[in-house]
């Protein structure tokens, strides 16, 4: 049983219980499935700074700050108590791809040579993580939803402007995956 | 007067918290603190559920802007799916929550920062490889550079909110 739930998930069970979690936040207190608002409660609760957008009480939003601690620690529990053994298992066209960028380790879920403490002091670790993050928080306030929000919140509940903020998404990351990552790469 | 006077106030609370946010707390009822803790439990779950499936692994999201794999498209398709047939069964059937209070929905207003944040949300999803739910996965995993990726989203929140006022809306 431990052997089946340590290698990599399939789609259809993570999608499904995925989909799970927005029924399950709305009955368990009609709280919708959303993320990203937590980077503007710790604004909210840490620097206010008199800006109007982070003056409310973001007490009661605590629930979702309890939600990302969960997920931090459901996080701990999968990496520590059900290690996949294997490395990450990618697509051979990226493989060839990221070797041209001296990327090769494939022993964690993310490149160790692109994400890792001593890469945040290389040009395109310092761009990845530091832009990256900033770009991050600053684009899901301003499209007022992350993946968690728009993508699947607002499309399950078929908010057209929801489908259009995914199309967006979509759209920024072929760009950069595609057309600007090559350029970062190489830095 | 000073219940009417707090009742103001709880309407402009809800005013600024509704602002550009998708996720807004809908729920009028008071509870003890401890309540939270099944938002805990519920966030367990998809912990687990982002790392085993490795919808937090900066490869997958590489592999899905590029058309190299269909898991994440999988993963999306089947959540957003089944999230639409629960939401459905919820508004046909009255269903409340555990509560007893009505479930609402609100529905969401257009504005140009769907476009516009919408892109910069996906330039930065593609070059971290990470949304928000992952950043912090990530962190629980041990792979605690992302606490950096944290910070920045964090600033970059605080900034949005700071230019708020002069941008395109």
């Amino acid at each position: 049983m431990k052997e089946f739930l340590q290698q990599p998930w399939p789609w259809y069970v993570a999608g499904v219980l995925i989909g799970l979690i927005v029924p399950t936040l709305l009955i368990l207190g009609n709280k919708h499935f959303g993320i990203s608002a937590n980077l503007r409660h710790a604004c909210a609760a840490c620097f206010p700074s008199n800006i109007n957008f982070f003056k409310y009480d973001w007490k009661k939003e605590s629930w979702n700050l309890f939600f990302v601690g969960g997920i931090l620690m459901g996080a701990f529990i999968a990496a520590f108590g059900l290690p996949d053994p294997n490395p990450v298992v990618v697509n051979p066209d990226l493989m060839k791809e990221l070797n041209t960028y001296g990327i090769n380790d494939y022993t964690s879920m993310v490149p160790k040579q692109l994400v890792s403490w001593d890469a945040l002091f290389t040009a395109r670790g310092m761009v990845m993580m530091v832009a990256g993050g900033f770009l991050v928080g600053f684009g899901s306030r301003y499209a007022g939803g992350c993946t968690s929000g728009h993508a699947i919140m607002g499309l399950s509940n078929l908010q057209w402007p929801s489908l259009i903020a995914t199309c967006c998404f979509m759209a920024g990351g072929f760009l950069m995956a595609n057309l600007i990552l090559p350029f970062i790469m190489k830095l | 007067m000073s219940a009417e006077k707090n009742t103001q106030e709880i309407l402009t609370d809800f005013e600024v918290r509704s602002l550009d946010t998708v996720c807004i707390n809908e729920s009028t009822q008071q509870h003890p603190w401890w309540y939270n803790f099944k938002y805990l439990a519920v966030g367990i779950l998809f912990g687990i559920v982002f790392v085993k499936a490795e919808i937090i692994s900066w490869f997958r999201m590489q592999e899905m802007f590029r058309f190299q794999s269909f898991h994440m498209y999988g993963v999306i398709g089947t959540a957003v799916v089944v999230g639409a047939i629960s939401i459905a069964l919820i508004k046909k059937f009255k269903v409340k929550t555990i509560h007893g209070e009505e479930i609402h929905f609100t529905p969401k207003k257009f504005n140009k920062g769907q476009i516009i944040g919408g892109l910069i949300f996906g330039l930065g999803w593609a070059l971290t490889g990470a949304c928000p739910g992952p950043i912090f996965a990530q962190i629980g995993m041990g792979i605690t550079v992302m606490i950096i990726v944290l910070l920045s989203a964090i600033t970059g929140t605080w900034v949005y909110g700071y230019m708020r006022d002069r941008l395109p809306h």
